[in-house]
């Protein structure tokens, strides 16, 4: 025994706390589902779950909550990845939200689903009875989620009151919630962008090729390139380029900016990242609205 | 050495205003070049607008609009950085006396703590309280920055003072590594690159005395720990008669063949396979997740722990517990609570307040029995049925509970077992 080191390196103790995390809430919770964006966080918490199960088949649902302005390659590899595990996929439908006139389409150039998303999901997680709602948000990615739980309580209408929080000390997770009321789990919250690449380049995961540099047709819009679609509606003064893009998170396609990059290869993209100045949710014109754009959406509901 | 074999450190920084908490964490995150330029380029129009020269390092901490409206924290924000030796995680935690509960919470998980005295004005009462409650959570390192060095010249005096008025006191606490480390979080000075104002300091700057922090040691390898978190029952033809245990090793080692005893059951078997994230493994140690695969058919459940036949933790229904309360309602006497330790949860009542803390003078307070928000007590707990309990003081892991209060739900206390 003397010499051998028995320490984990920040990887392992990463990946140990988040299989925790997973197992956590697979016992206090009757219901739980993974929120499924097919971006590469929530592709990174299913692989996870598979490892904390296994050789069980993976317990959770996935529920994914669809805009209508996907990216194609997003759902299919979200039916891909659904086949491959033998899961459960819920789908909340944002148009079913719109059509039934539950939700109001916002009108003008900028126009976006974000928003809309919320009263979906809520709506999805009502019906479906679910009460943990498992997400791949990060503590690192703004900074409404530095003081976020891994076990995030939400009130009977779905929010988050940043004021009443339960504390978390050491890994002792506090699930038990009255009859209406849910909660999110954040098993990668500790985990920062640059550990989730280095994780999917360790473990050889599968991820959308849009996270890769592609040949695009893109317009120049607050300071990305907005991948064209049927959606874009271009300005007198803009125009769709051909450029060598890939995105670093992956939203809605309207509103989704890539950057300008030859990372064909998780290697280069790591590479990249690690020498990245702008952070990951700057390409995202949701959060530029206002300072406290994500806070805001955070309170109402918003993963 | 590559990337990837780097050790996380998680380390708890406490202060209360006005020393420059803020200040250093972002100091911290500047230097080591851990902020993206957008968010220089915010900080930077905003300290413009609040007519500050240059750059407000604190503003890279600020959080959420509350607290950006009232300018002062309320809650524990973690923060992340890397370098090339280690990856860190901080707890930001706001140091009033009001906010005890949240330096508790934030030192829960820590390794090390960042003390920040103001060297104008020595060790304070909130020093000695932080120092306690570091001393009280078992963090292993402790290190005391004596900040704002450029406003006493730099002078060594200053430095000699905390030094001696911080030994006066730290005798009655248990705190196996203590530093002082002299800097100037607003001018950067031995936090991360070593100060050219004082020479006659020859210890490491603080970022490199993070990096080099000897942890591996503070992870209990001797007592053998594995709560059981969930039993996996896979439905699949291939694994019909599998039932493994899974969990997450809260001390100690584990080897394939080892006797190990269920509790509180008493039920001996062997350990016939082990599981790790990545397949199979002959030996494993805390904090790994994994599970396990028994050599007898026995019956175990979530809230059993295995553990080496041979080293036992102690079936207790009753324990001496320090307690923080974290609620802003009052303890009640004769409430019924549920305690969680481990995956384990049973009902339980304190039984009797031992002594009170008084925070500020670190005396014991006899004959005060009301438990109130942020108040640090000795109690007497007893639970229905026998939890598998060690002292703190061994394990972080199996020594610590907390209280939930069953008709609101809420965690309304942390306990440390004696």
């Amino acid at each position: 025994m003397s010499g051998y080191n028995y320490s984990l390196n920040y990887i392992d103790e990463l990946e140990s706390e988040a299989i925790y995390v997973l197992r956590e809430v697979w016992s206090q919770f009757q219901n739980p589902v993974i929120l499924f964006s097919g971006g590469k966080d929530s592709i990174v918490v299913t692989h996870l779950a598979k490892k904390a199960f296994y050789p069980s088949k993976i317990p959770f649902a996935l529920m994914h909550v669809d805009t209508g302005h996907n990216f194609p390659e997003t759902i299919k590899f979200r039916d891909d990845l659904i086949e491959e595990l033998d899961a459960r996929l819920i789908v909340g439908s944002v148009q079913e939200s719109i059509d039934e006139g539950r939700v109001l389409e916002e009108k003008g150039k900028n126009a976006t689903r974000n928003a809309l998303q919320i009263t979906t999901l809520l709506d999805a997680i009502e019906s479906n009875k679910v009460d943990c709602a498992i997400g791949g948000g990060r503590r690192d990615e703004e900074k409404a989620r530095a003081k976020e739980r891994f076990f995030s309580h939400r009130d009977d209408f779905g929010q988050w009151d940043p004021k009443n929080q339960r504390p978390e000390l050491w890994n002792l997770f506090n699930g038990k919630h009255f009859e209406g009321e849910h909660f999110r789990a954040f098993p990668i919250s500790n985990w920062t962008e640059m550990d989730v690449w280095n994780y999917i380049l360790r473990e050889n995961i599968e991820i959308p090729s849009l996270y890769l540099a592609h040949e695009r047709e893109v317009v120049w819009r607050q300071n990305s390139w907005i991948p064209k679609s049927e959606f874009l509606i271009l300005e007198d003064n803009e125009e769709i380029v051909t450029k060598k893009i890939r995105f670093r998170t992956l939203g809605d396609i309207t509103i989704t900016g890539g950057i300008e990059s030859n990372a064909d290869t998780i290697e280069k993209v790591v590479e990249e990242v690690s020498a990245m100045r702008q952070t990951e949710r700057g390409n995202r014109s949701d959060d530029k609205r206002s300072e406290t754009a994500m806070e805001d959406r955070k309170k109402q509901g918003y993963f | 050495m590559s990337i990837k074999d780097n050790q996380l450190l998680r380390f708890t920084t406490a202060g209360s205003v006005d020393d420059g908490k803020s200040t250093l964490i972002g100091r911290l995150l500047y230097d080591s070049k851990s902020i993206f330029e957008d968010q220089i380029e915010a900080v930077e129009s905003t300290s413009k607008k609040k007519g500050h020269e240059g750059i407000d390092l604190a503003l890279f901490t600020d959080g959420l609009r509350d607290e950006r409206e009232q300018g002062i924290t309320i809650d524990v924000a973690y923060r992340y950085f890397t370098t090339p030796k280690r990856k860190f995680i901080i707890a930001d935690t706001p140091g009033h006396i009001q906010y005890t509960r949240n330096m508790v919470t934030g030192a829960s998980t820590a390794n090390a703590a960042i003390i920040l005295v103001d060297a104008r004005h020595g060790v304070i009462e909130q020093t000695k309280r932080h120092a306690f409650i570091a001393s009280l959570l078992q963090i292993p390192h402790l290190i005391v920055c004596i900040n704002k060095m450029d406003l006493v010249d730099f002078e060594e005096e200053a430095y000699n003072n905390v030094l001696s008025q911080f030994e006066d006191f730290s005798t009655k606490l248990f705190v196996k590594d203590v530093r002082f480390i002299p800097i100037s979080a607003l001018m950067g000075d031995n936090v991360v690159n070593r100060s050219e104002n004082m020479s006659w300091y020859q210890g490491a700057p603080l970022l490199h005395t993070l990096e080099t922090l000897h942890i591996s040691s503070d992870v209990n390898i001797v007592d053998s720990r594995f709560p059981v978190q969930t039993v996996l029952r896979p439905q699949r033809d291939e694994f019909i008669d599998y039932r493994g245990y899974a969990g997450r090793i809260a001390s100690g080692i584990f080897r394939i063949g080892d006797e190990i005893t269920v509790m509180p059951s008493g039920f001996t078997s062997k350990i016939k396979a082990i599981n790790g994230p990545n397949g199979e493994l002959e030996e494993v140690f805390a904090p790994m997740s994994v599970s396990m695969t028994l050599e007898d058919d026995i019956d175990v459940a979530r809230g059993d722990m295995l553990v080496r036949t041979k080293n036992k933790p102690e079936p207790s229904q009753e324990m001496e517990v320090m307690l923080c309360w974290l609620n802003s309602e009052s303890a009640k006497a004769r409430t019924k609570y549920t305690v969680r330790h481990t995956s384990n949860e049973q009902t339980g009542i304190i039984k009797e307040v031992v002594y009170k803390i008084d925070i500020n003078t670190l005396g014991r307070k006899f004959d005060d029995d009301d438990i109130a928000m942020n108040d640090i007590c000795k109690v007497k707990i007893r639970t229905v049925k026998p939890l598998m309990i060690d002292s703190y003081r061994e394990n972080r892991v199996t020594g610590s509970i907390i209280l939930i209060d069953q008709r609101t739900n809420e965690t309304v206390a942390a306990g440390m077992i004696v």
